[in-house]
């Protein structure tokens, strides 16, 4: 009888503490956004994260967004011309990126870049009581460290996913109109034809920013509520990685579902 | 690691956002379609067929293969059961014959359908809410085939 019930005992257990961590982390994104007025005081915070988080994720970023795109090319016309339709590998390009592979790649890499950095640079101020030292001066952490970090994440994803795309539609008329012989008229013209500013472009930033702010909540609620321990730190950052990539990947259904799924 | 100046981040973070804009307008400009079409600028015709098909909204007006503007509204008339084609043409083109022929075309064999002009011989000019009176319906693949099967048949009964 006794295992049975030390296996509720563990069950229940698990289930309370998810619930708390979801308590903690909501009340953590209060917090930041009350502080984000305090924050526009000293805009210098802001500049020095979005150049870590933004500025340092660039390379990155755009290495990829061209690499992906020139995949794109390559496989888009071996399969178009099989249908004699290469004529749309604009199309295909630019509406692949633009919807879907610009916001979630995007996404995965900053979570991988930004956001474990984030998570470890948080979890070691936790754990060396630097947290604790500034509240000990009646300076408020959350204000202080947190806010402008979360920011920084929201306003840098939509203009990574955007240079991404754009960079990964250079990359597909390089393969495909440098490299593969596709007209270079027909590669822009079909592509501003079919592709809308409101359907496709504003939809691709709004799932961007969806991203920005559920990627930057992850790695700073990680950080901030890491068990304050070597150990803990390196959990907390992988924790940081896998939630936010399942995190991004499940909102991009859901997003797709009510953006595109009419 | 080298320590920057907060001039330097200044710089550096300027230039990120910078080029994050440019990014965004070039997907707005080059990529999607608000640099090719100019909105609203232009006057309205309408056109009634049987059958239009699988012709969208935003569909091209072409004549002689040039676009001259789009499809803005595809309506039932539930009096004559036609269907009404609301057809935006650029100012530019506002000499066309208002005995101009209109037909919905399909864009090779699997393409999208579009609206084809063919001018007629009038010496008016066709202008905001105009009608064109002479149209030619989509052409329904099924009906063909089934036309080309119900043909083929009678020849055998024949036989």
């Amino acid at each position: 009888m006794s295992p049975l019930l030390d296996g509720l005992a563990m069950l229940g257990r698990a289930g309370l503490g998810a619930l708390e961590r979801l308590g903690r982390g909501h009340l953590l994104l209060l917090g930041l956004l009350a502080g984000l007025g305090p924050l526009l005081r000293r805009p210098r915070l802001l500049l020095q994260q979005m150049h870590s988080v933004g500025v340092r994720s660039m390379l990155i970023i755009a290495v990829s967004g061209v690499f992906v795109g020139m995949v794109l090319g390559l496989q888009g016309h071996y399969i178009l011309s099989r249908f004699g339709a290469e004529a749309t590998l604009g199309v295909m390009v630019a509406a692949s990126l633009v919807r879907e592979l610009g916001p979630v790649v995007t996404a995965l890499l900053f979570a991988g870049r930004a956001g474990s950095a984030l998570t470890a640079e948080i979890g070691l101020m936790k754990a060396t009581e630097q947290l604790s030292g500034l509240e000990m001066m009646a300076v408020n952490p959350v204000y202080r460290v947190l806010s402008p970090r979360f920011l920084a994440g929201f306003l840098s994803m939509p203009l990574l996913a955007a240079m991404f795309s754009a960079l990964g539609v250079w990359g597909g008329w390089f393969v495909g109109v440098g490299l593969l012989g596709v007209d270079d008229g027909t590669y822009w013209s079909q592509m501003q034809a079919k592709i809308d500013l409101d359907e496709d472009i504003v939809n691709g930033v709004i799932k961007s920013l969806v991203f920005g702010f559920v990627c930057s909540w992850i790695a700073i609620f990680q950080g901030y509520d890491c068990v304050p321990t070597s150990e803990g730190v390196s959990r907390a950052t992988t924790k940081t990685v896998v939630h936010s990539a399942l995190a991004v990947l499940g909102l991009d259904f859901v997003l797709t579902a009510l953006m595109f799924g009419k | 690691m080298k320590t920057l100046s907060a001039r330097g981040m200044e710089i550096l973070v300027g230039a990120f956002v910078a080029a994050g804009f440019v990014a965004l307008f070039f997907l707005a400009m080059k990529v999607s379609n608000l640099g090719a079409v100019t909105v609203g600028d232009g006057y309205q015709v309408t056109a009634r067929f049987r059958n239009v098909g699988g012709l969208k909204v935003r569909a091209p007006v072409s004549m002689g293969g040039v676009p001259l503007g789009k499809v803005v509204g595809i309506h039932f008339d539930e009096k004559t059961f036609d269907a009404v084609v609301t057809m935006e043409i650029d100012r530019q083109y506002d000499q066309l014959p208002d005995d101009t022929f209109a037909k919905i075309y399909t864009a090779g064999l699997l393409g999208e359908q579009y609206v084809g002009l063919e001018p007629g011989g009038s010496e008016k000019n066709l202008k905001q809410g105009g009608e064109i009176r002479m149209t030619q319906s989509a052409l329904v693949l099924e009906e063909v085939v089934g036309q080309f099967i119900f043909s083929k048949a009678q020849e055998g009964s024949k036989q």
